[in-house]
């Protein structure tokens, strides 16, 4: 193998992969690596002007803010606690909306609604948990490869291949099928050591571009050391597009929970999660089509926001669009 | 061209063992008992716990069996189920049905995706260009199962237009709808990958020199930028392909199609740990390969990059 | 090759130019505001003859050159007035398929980087083939055979050979000159020039260079030539329009041109060009940057960099007005900065 240690391929598809969701207005014009150099400070300051005024970006915020309060404090939303003992009632059983119970009941008899409520929790912590692991694994390892380069670059890089060849979903159903226990963290565990191929992909090659900016040269020059220069110049510089894809990456991680616990390999009972919720629901979807509905709504929901965050993060961050 | 298909293909080799070994690492080199990675919680004789170390050679060190287990993979050993199945034997019944859905799909995706990416590439901000934007984006947040229960319930159940599940055996008309909630997100990925590559090609200073040639806006369009917009969307199938995977178990599930997908999903409900790691094996396998397709043909698409 | 096919019936009456821009308005409407990029622009070129358009980035040089060849992109920017003629017809009020059959066929066009301005994914064959096969209908084989003639014409090697390779694995020179290859295919009576020689070494700026006047003189083409580069159009223009933040500021002979520059913003140009006559002379840059066009600046747009600036300069906006031996200056003091 080659210095080269990313096919002309593979860095189209980390430009496609930061830009695969095309934003909803302009997305025509990458940010060119110079331009996103720029100082960082003013960069950010503009992003945020800019953003305030982006009706797509208050909505998206608005919703991710609410789902955020509800995994925090889900008390707000619902006065009945659905891990008490003896919330849910056999009589009420697959009970469907009405006035005083929107959600209706699910076939325990649950009250639906605070389940729903409750499941904000899995789903937000899920998301930000796995986002923000793997994006210090990925923004460590792959600022090491794009800084130094040579062999050090190759190795992460092959490794990076080879967790790439196994798509996410099918590491889930081996890994966690493993294991007999299964929890938050072990779920979180499968997608964070799954999830950081892409944003070390990402990460690498927007070091590759910073690296040869005038101002770490001049910072080399001036006899800083690699850690400094890393810290203080690069990842300032570079982390713009690993913010843009965390932020969608939230959504990507909340629906792969979803999917996994909806297969039966992910969070298990008692444990609240919109998956496990439409998962128990499957077979009674015609005859209560609310037990599909409610935690189908919230988790598209949730995970449309954080897409539309990260799309709008994008436009703003691009100096070039301005 | 030929170096960077030797180069490929050494990568190649390298992730096929990678992988291999990572999926056999989850299983049986995780902390716990490698035995009910295998068979889960069922209980279980001495005799058949005995049989099962002997298969899969537990008790050899790791990189030996992992050795001995690809020895298998070669030989088309991928394990057996608990009655007695070989893996490639369910594979071999039940591969041809997930075949014909991820082709389907793979067909609905690749046509549909292109078609919608350059309308509304060329009619950039207009109403169609809107509607391709809006619609996919809300596509991808709906996840497969979600999707997969609305179309049940809209389209099979209420509009009564196609069946909800497949049949069985499948038929054709059984296979559209799941084909159509398998394709649907990688739909939406192709429609806006084809669009942002049209949107940036048609800017291209190339395309500005074909219009300068006086040839017609079709053969501006139809030659001069969409081979060159394919080139990232024929990067994207081959990814594409990994999620396709995880979809198909995810919409055999629902549609009650018995392909693989199905297969995997029963396994695990069922405890078949070495029913899903054989499959898994395979699928990931077809999934590195496909990728050394579609490497190549990025190569033939792209001349730039024959001489990388 | 044949010599340019105007048939007498063809050519216009007396005083009509091969190619005429009258008034050309451009404008490209922008988030942030509309720009002018082109503010009554008018030139012309007649057969055999070179006109050199000179004007830093930005000036407006090559959106009058995209509006002739009506490859401006549309939005953002605009025709919205003026004419062009072609032998006196209006190519602004022709539809698109007479105007599409005008261009390559009758006015051609080259680009600055000829790595960007061929198509990365056809060889160069193909796409030198591609102007005879759709404007002709020339089958593949006569039309490739075509394109190694052509490829010969310019000056490449082993031309068989090189018909089926990529535009990559050219070299920069090579690459213009394959361009070249492809305006010329189907003799146009106008080349269009577009910074040809801007993305090229020193050395291989002075063949290409050399290609295009000889070209020009062979085949009896009406060249124009779009440059920054003062020193390129001593050697090969006839006459000179010179541009400034959209507008020509002065037209001028290029022999009257360079000892008498009748524009101070020429003049400018002119003392910042490093000449080797004047070994050890101080080169005189000009100061400041070329205006933001979205906030032009009051009166003559040139003012705030002009050091023959007065009051009436920030006020009123200078007209391209004759100043006398076939030469136009917008400038207030046209008369007494050619007379310096």
């Amino acid at each position: 193998m080659t210095d080269e240690t990313l096919t002309e391929r593979q860095r189209e598809l980390e430009r496609l992969r930061e830009h695969e969701l095309p934003p909803t207005e302009h997305d025509d014009e990458l940010p060119s690596p110079t331009a996103r150099a720029a100082k960082p400070a003013s960069l950010w300051s503009d992003a945020w002007k800019e953003l305030r005024k982006k009706p797509i970006f208050l909505i998206s915020a608005a919703l991710i803010l609410l789902m955020i309060v509800m995994a925090i404090a889900p008390q707000l939303f619902t006065s009945i606690d659905p891990f008490a003992p003896g919330t849910c009632t056999l009589g009420n059983s697959l009970g469907t909306p009405s006035a005083e119970n929107w959600f209706g009941y699910d076939l325990q008899g649950c009250d639906y609604y605070s389940r729903t409520i409750y499941g904000a929790r899995t789903s937000v912590s899920m998301g930000i948990v796995v986002m923000l692991f793997a994006s210090i694994i990925a923004v460590t390892l792959g600022s090491i490869a794009g800084y130094y380069g040579g062999w050090i670059d190759a190795i992460i890089a092959r490794l990076a291949d080879i967790w790439f060849a196994i798509p996410i979903i099918l590491a889930g159903i081996v890994f966690l099928n493993a294991l007999g226990e299964r929890g938050f963290w072990q779920v979180a565990l499968v997608l964070i050591v799954f999830g950081w191929p892409t944003m070390l992909r990402l990460m690498r090659s927007s070091v590759l571009s910073v690296k040869e900016a005038d101002f770490v040269q001049a910072a080399r020059a001036l006899g800083a050391s690699d850690f400094r220069i890393i810290t203080r110049h690069i990842l300032p510089n570079g982390i713009t597009p690993v913010i843009v894809y965390g932020t969608i990456s939230v959504g990507v991680v909340i629906a792969a929970e979803a999917t996994l616990s909806f297969l039966g390999v992910g969070l298990q009972l008692p444990a609240i999660s919109w998956g496990l919720m439409i998962s128990t629901a499957q077979n009674r979807i015609l005859t209560a089509p609310h037990l599909l509905f409610f935690p189908g709504i919230f988790l598209s929901v949730t995970v449309f926001s954080f897409i539309l965050m990260g799309d709008a993060l994008r436009d703003a961050l691009d100096p070039k669009l301005r | 061209m030929t170096a960077y298909i030797i180069r490929r293909a050494l990568q190649f080799v390298l992730v096929f063992f990678g992988a291999t070994a990572l999926i056999f690492a989850m299983v049986f080199a995780i902390p716990g008992d490698p035995i009910r990675a295998l068979a889960g919680e069922r209980p279980m004789p001495e005799t058949v716990r005995q049989e099962l170390v002997q298969r899969y050679n537990l008790d050899k060190p790791l990189p030996e069996q992992y050795f001995l287990y690809m020895q298998g993979v070669f030989q088309g050993d991928l394990g057996q189920s608990f009655n007695g199945r070989e893996v490639t034997e369910i594979i071999k019944e039940r591969f041809p049905r997930t075949a014909r859905l991820a082709i389907y799909a793979f067909v609905i995706e690749v046509i549909l995706g292109i078609i919608a990416g350059v309308i509304a590439g060329i009619r950039k901000d207009k109403f169609l260009d809107t509607l391709v934007k809006v619609s996919t984006v809300a596509v991808i947040s709906i996840p497969i199962f979600v999707l997969g229960f609305i179309a049940q319930l809209w389209v099979g159940v209420d509009l009564g237009w196609l069946p909800v599940t497949a049949g069985n055996p499948p038929t054709f008309r059984g296979y559209l709808l799941p084909s159509i909630v398998l394709a649907s997100v990688s739909l939406a990925y192709v429609a806006r990958l084809t669009r942002t590559s049209v949107v940036e090609n048609l800017r291209a200073d190339y395309v500005r020199t074909a219009r300068a040639k006086g040839l017609s806006r079709s053969r501006v369009i139809g030659v001069h930028t969409f081979r060159n917009s394919l080139i990232p969307v024929v990067t994207y199938l081959g990814i594409d392909l990994g999620s396709l995977m995880g979809g198909a178990i995810v919409t055999e599930t629902i549609f009650n199609i018995p392909g693989i997908g199905r297969a995997v999903f029963e396994a695990t409900r069922s405890q078949e740990g070495a029913v899903v790691v054989g499959i898994v094996t395979l699928l990931v396998i077809i999934y590195a390969v496909s990728n050394l397709i579609v490497d190549v043909l990025y190569a033939v698409l792209d001349p730039r990059i024959r001489y990388d | 090759m044949t010599q340019t096919q105007a048939s007498p019936e063809e050519a216009g009456p007396a005083g009509q130019h091969l190619l005429e821009v009258r008034d050309l308005e451009v404008e490209f409407r922008m988030r942030m505001g509309t720009v002018k990029a082109s503010d009554r622009v008018s030139y012309h070129v007649d057969a055999g003859e070179t006109l050199a358009i000179v004007g830093e980035s930005g000036s407006g040089k090559t959106v009058s050159a995209q509006a002739i060849m009506g490859i401006i992109d549309t939005p953002p920017g605009f025709v919205t007035g003026g004419e062009i003629l072609y032998r006196g017809r209006d190519l602004l009020k022709m539809d698109e398929r007479s105007r599409r059959k005008i261009r390559g066929e009758n006015v051609s066009m080259i680009f600055q980087d000829a790595l960007t301005a061929l198509n990365p994914v056809f060889t160069v064959g193909w796409q030198i083939a591609e102007m005879f096969r759709k404007h002709r209908g020339t089958s593949k084989s006569m039309a490739k055979l075509r394109a190694v003639e052509l490829l010969e014409m310019v000056g490449i090697p082993s031309a068989k050979q090189r018909v089926d390779a990529y535009p990559h694995e050219f070299s920069g020179g090579m690459r213009q000159r394959a361009m070249i290859a492809m305006a010329l295919a189907l003799d146009p009576d106008v080349l269009i020039a577009d910074e040809p020689t801007t993305a090229l070494d020193v050395t291989v700026q002075a063949q290409i260079m050399d290609l295009l006047a000889r070209l020009r003189e062979d085949l009896g083409m009406g060249l124009i030539l779009i440059t920054h580069d003062l020193g390129v159009v001593a050697e090969v223009a006839d006459r000179v329009s010179v541009m400034y933040a959209g507008r020509i500021v002065e037209n001028a002979d290029a022999a009257d041109l360079y000892p008498r520059p009748g524009h101070p913003y020429t003049k400018g140009l002119m003392e910042s060009l490093a000449r080797p006559d004047d070994k050890g002379g101080r080169l005189r840059p000009i100061q400041g940057s070329p205006p933001d066009l979205l906030h032009r600046p009051s009166g003559c747009s040139f003012h705030p960099r002009c050091r023959y600036a007065q009051p009436l300069c920030t006020e009123e906006d200078p007209p391209l007005i004759d100043i006398g031996e076939g030469r136009s200056s917008a400038c207030h003091f046209a008369r007494e900065i050619l007379d310096e």
